[in-house]
């Protein structure tokens, strides 16, 4: 047992995935006193929020913050271990949940939050901040069914025949993926007797042996089919369009990049003799994610379609980033996950503001939307502008990571397909803002009154975000780097979980 | 279902399922039981009740919406685990009390609580369950 005393600061470590438990447990202890939900789901999103950015600041100050549930010693006890990678991507994950918090209050009726809307969705924060947080590869798993769980609460609101046929194909392909992510588990901890990551880590980062190299190819395929890498994309694009938007818009910011995070984790940190010998393929996907992505955007009209397909296309830019591997590759990977988060939630929910304001989601009957809602219009072309890589957006400085990476290490042609998708995702937003926005409105406006508050302000501040990340990309760029230095050479990461050198 | 004999026995075997329920979540901590198997020896004697006398009356009997249990029992294990923090121990760590009352020894502890909370996770999520298919089945 540990009998050190625990500074009170290092509660930090697991703040962000108690605080959504208990606010999620008592949601549902007041599942039929509504007016309650959402006065509880904000406050519980801000705090976890605020201890995400503490426990970002305080590893960033004082290194990964290790804590040993219960006390027990380390390879034995389930260990949380918070390290610049894993808290920064829970501040943009709790950046997300409280926009998509505010908004939810105009867009989820009661009869959403009677069916539990708000606990479902605090228990998928605790599962996505559980998933960054913890040190234990089978404890990943059980955050995993924990958010995938949620997930299928929340896809199933409203039980319309569309979204039970979207919640199908998503179940089904996300529980091969975790079933896939369990039997290397098991096979793992049968090869090497643990799976604590810190334990892992020390013990697999030298090996080259053969059952690595099984383990690493089993944990990508499950990784990609978790972040929907092509070919194993097609689950996203049939589901992500069914459920509420405010749904879709966590789902595409958060979930695909906690397989983009477990990726990094497992590949990269703990077995990257396994990520070297499937570099190739990793990097082939990468294209082909990006490009299909890239087109499939542009052949839809249906608006929600289209984010499933730009989501797709960013996540084949994070893994080529991934496949080019090194400090700057990897932090080209965390930097476009991070903006990415921000961005893709920011456009789902613009994707609603614009189904409110033009009273539809098809690009063929939208229009004239320049004219009746000019602040929409600016928000959705900044977005375009940080989707499509340009400035100010902040897809900018990812890309422009990502592009080196590839070029120093001799990947010039993915570097020119990471290009060649942000053309296409740019095109075909730059259609959704030709058509919805310039060309005269089809038909005499929808919705006449004001926007509400509680639309406009999620929108705006997920786009000051972006704005910030775009004009002065020098700290979030640090923090990246700083990530992936921790992968690249994780003494930091193990030192924390053995203060004492064991082993 | 609802013949004479079942309705006689269904309370005197609800009521006696409850009580081992109540036994076996206590003698978990060292020998075999625990939350998880009370919760559904109690899940159990809550759907014989519904059979026995329907849904609607074993809804009322339950006095709380199963749901509402079931979150009560995810807030008290998370409590169980939060108490951690005022002793300066890590999270979920396994805090001790004894108090003697009336001569008597009796251990208490935060796994104590958090067992109570997976009974009542337990006994909340499956009679909502349980309860729901049975109200199916009625004419």
């Amino acid at each position: 047992m540990t009998t050190t005393p625990v500074a009170a600061a290092d509660w930090l470590v697991v703040a962000p995935v108690a605080l959504p438990i208990l606010c999620g447990a008592v949601l549902l202890m007041v599942r039929h006193r509504i007016w309650l939900h959402a006065w509880i789901a904000m406050a519980g999103t801000s705090l976890m929020l605020a201890s995400s950015l503490g426990l970002l600041l305080r590893s960033l100050s004082a290194g990964p913050r290790t804590m040993v549930m219960g006390g027990w010693l380390p390879p034995f006890g389930i260990a949380f271990t918070a390290d610049v990678l894993g808290a920064a991507f829970s501040v943009a994950a709790g950046a997300v949940a409280v926009a998509c918090c505010a908004f939810s209050l105009s867009d989820i009726g009661s009869t959403g939050r009677r069916y539990g809307f708000y606990a479902f969705f605090m228990l998928l924060m605790a599962g996505v901040n559980g998933s960054l947080l913890t040190g234990d590869l089978f404890n990943l798993y059980v955050w995993f069914e924990v958010f995938v769980i949620s997930s299928f609460g929340l896809l199933v609101l409203g039980s319309e025949r569309e979204q039970i046929d979207g919640a199908v194909k998503y179940a089904i392909l996300n529980l091969t993926a975790t079933t896939l992510f369990l039997a290397a588990a098991a096979l793992l901890y049968g090869a090497v007797g643990t799976l604590n990551m810190a334990d892992l880590t020390l013990a697999l980062r030298a090996q080259t042996a053969a059952p690595i190299h099984a383990l690493a190819g089993l944990f990508l395929f499950a990784f990609a089919m978790k972040a929907a890498a092509f070919p194993l994309n097609f689950w996203l694009p049939a589901s992500y369009h069914t459920p509420r938007i405010v749904v879709a818009a966590l789902f595409g910011a958060l979930l695909t990049k906690i397989g983009i995070y477990a990726l990094l984790r497992v590949l990269a940190m703990i077995m990257p003799g396994g990520l070297e010998s499937f570099g190739g393929l990793v990097a082939w996907a990468a294209a082909a994610t990006m490009i299909l992505g890239g087109l499939g955007a542009l052949a839809q009209s249906d608006l929600r379609r289209l984010c499933g397909f730009l989501v797709i296309s960013g996540i084949g830019v994070m893994l080529a980033g991934l496949a080019v591997g090194g400090t700057d590759g990897l932090s080209g990977t965390i930097l476009y996950a991070i903006q990415s988060m921000l961005a893709m939630a920011a456009l789902y929910l613009a994707c609603d503001a614009i189904r409110d304001r033009g009273g539809d989601i098809s690009l063929n009957r939208l229009g004239g939307l320049y004219a009746s809602a000019p602040l929409l219009a600016a928000v959705m072309l900044l977005l375009l502008l940080a989707i499509g890589g340009l400035p100010p957006g902040s897809g900018l400085w990812a890309k422009v990571v990502v592009v080196k990476a590839a070029l120093d290490h001799g990947f010039g042609w993915l570097a020119f397909c990471v290009l060649a998708s942000g053309a296409l995702s740019m095109i075909a937003l730059a259609r959704v803002f030709l058509l919805a926005f310039w060309r005269p409105a089809q038909a005499p406006a929808a919705s006449v009154t004001p926007p509400s508050p509680t639309m406009l302000l999620p929108l705006l501040g997920l786009s000051a975000a972006i704005l910030w990340i775009g004009l002065l990309p020098e700290t979030v760029l640090s923090i990246s780097r700083l990530a992936a230095g921790g992968l690249v050479d994780p003494a930091a990461y193990v030192g924390s979980v053995f203060p004492g050198g064991l082993r | 279902m609802r013949t004479l004999i079942f309705r006689t026995a269904a309370p005197y075997l609800t009521s006696l399922m409850l009580l081992f329920s109540v036994f076996v979540l206590l003698r978990g901590h060292n020998e075999p039981g625990g939350g998880f198997i009370g919760g559904l020896i109690a899940v159990a004697a809550f759907a014989i009740q519904g059979i026995a006398f329907g849904v609607p009356e074993a809804r009322r009997a339950m006095r709380f919406h199963p749901m509402a249990i079931s979150g009560f029992g995810l807030f008290l294990s998370a409590i169980a685990g939060m108490v951690s923090i005022v002793f300066r121990v890590p999270f979920l760590s396994g805090l001790w009390w004894s108090p003697s009352l009336f001569g008597v020894t009796v251990d208490l502890s935060t796994v104590m609580l958090f067992d109570i909370g997976v009974y009542l996770v337990v006994v909340g999520s499956l009679t909502s369950v349980a309860l729901s298919l049975e109200e199916r089945e009625e004419p």
